[in-house]
């Protein structure tokens, strides 16, 4: 699929953008006041950290379908450098720019 | 709406573009490295300039990246997309009166533009609802500054990144800067021992269901991952319960 334009995909981008439209307008898209149930609220606190952990932990530890079985892969310690580094100065683009000074040398000179 | 003179010429309209100015290069950056990792992880360019332009959701569209890729039916890339960008749900209960005199439409489009950044920095400058016409007028216009910035941040270097993609060799592996984009987010919403044990047993549960067809593996863990945390978070004293 790489670099072709295919309709299901758009089809997925154009409802997305009603995801943002819907999520970011929740309690304003309707005039009447309204609330969530408390289970719900609840879950809201769970829920974006778990959606991006399920997508992101398995793009970090497995490969070809299955979990990485050497530690002689760049993902991993570019990983582990981003997080370190986010917890140290608590800032996402610091830990894309220091993830990707670990990454690249290992990747393109080593080959992991 | 910062397209509107009214609301452009107001005063607040420079003051919300210059609170938002500092952060606007760091905003744009991270535009730009979304913008390679689209492309280089796969999607068309023509993919990749929709997805920007409409999208306009940073960490939605990253997660969204490798279920693309992989051939996810819509309904499992809506599903994770909802899931992850449910914090602005929280954000609209808040800003709910701030924008009720306004008509519907003009919420939306207002609601639309409104990320994390805009939120955080909007409240914080107005701690309440405005009260008449003329507090509506400057918080419409401080509102439509900070927003206009960073959309014109985002989008401007987004298209350069897209663009930039294409003369940067694929071997180099750049689709990997946005796993690494979602690593830092991830660890940033990870800030309670509830949102982190969250984080641990979605994790763990999509590696462990990766087989499953159609990439619900990712719907399965997020399920069992807010399950598990609401349950426990039941049974813990209060003052274990995180804020």
């Amino acid at each position: 699929m790489r670099g072709v334009t295919d309709g299901w995909t758009l089809l997925a981008i154009a409802g997305l953008a009603l995801v943002t439209v819907l999520t970011r307008c929740f309690f304003f898209i309707l005039d009447r006041p309204w609330s969530l149930p408390d289970w719900a609220h609840r879950a809201l606190n769970y829920a974006p950290v778990a959606a991006l952990a399920g997508v992101v932990i398995p793009e970090v530890v497995m490969a070809d379908g299955r979990l990485v079985t050497t530690l002689l892969d760049a993902r991993l310690f570019a990983s582990l450098a981003g997080a370190v580094v986010y917890f140290w100065r608590r800032s996402v683009l610091l830990t894309l720019v220091l993830g990707m000074a670990v990454y690249l040398p290992l990747h393109l000179k080593l080959g992991w | 709406m910062f397209f509107l003179p009214s609301v452009y010429r107001h005063p607040e309209f420079r003051n919300g573009v210059r609170d938002m100015a500092p952060l606007a290069p760091g905003i744009g950056a991270w535009g730009l490295m979304t913008g390679v990792a689209m492309v280089k992880s796969g999607m068309s360019v023509v993919e990749a300039l929709a997805m920007t332009l409409f999208v306009y959701a940073g960490s939605s569209q990253l997660a969204a990246i490798p279920l693309i890729v992989a051939g996810a039916p819509i309904w499992v890339i809506l599903a994770t997309g909802f899931c992850v960008n449910l914090r602005f749900v929280v954000f609209s209960l808040h800003l709910r009166p701030y924008l009720m005199h306004m008509p519907r439409w003009r919420r939306l489009v207002n609601g639309y533009f409104t990320a994390d950044l805009s939120y955080a920095m909007f409240t914080r400058r107005f701690a309440e609802p405005p009260l008449d016409p003329a507090g509506r007028q400057a918080q419409q216009a401080y509102l439509a500054g900070n927003y206009g910035i960073t959309w014109a941040a985002w989008m401007g270097l987004s298209v350069a990144g897209i663009v930039l993609a294409n003369l940067i060799p694929a071997n180099w592996g750049l689709g990997f800067a946005g796993v690494l984009c979602l690593v830092g987010i991830l660890c940033s919403l990870a800030n309670t021992r509830m949102r982190m044990l969250s984080a641990a047993l979605a994790g763990a549960s999509a590696v462990a269901l990766y087989s499953l067809p159609l990439k619900l593996n990712i719907v399965a863990a997020i399920a069992i991952a807010v399950a598990a945390c609401y349950l426990l978070e039941k049974r813990l004293p209060d003052p274990a319960v995180s804020p």
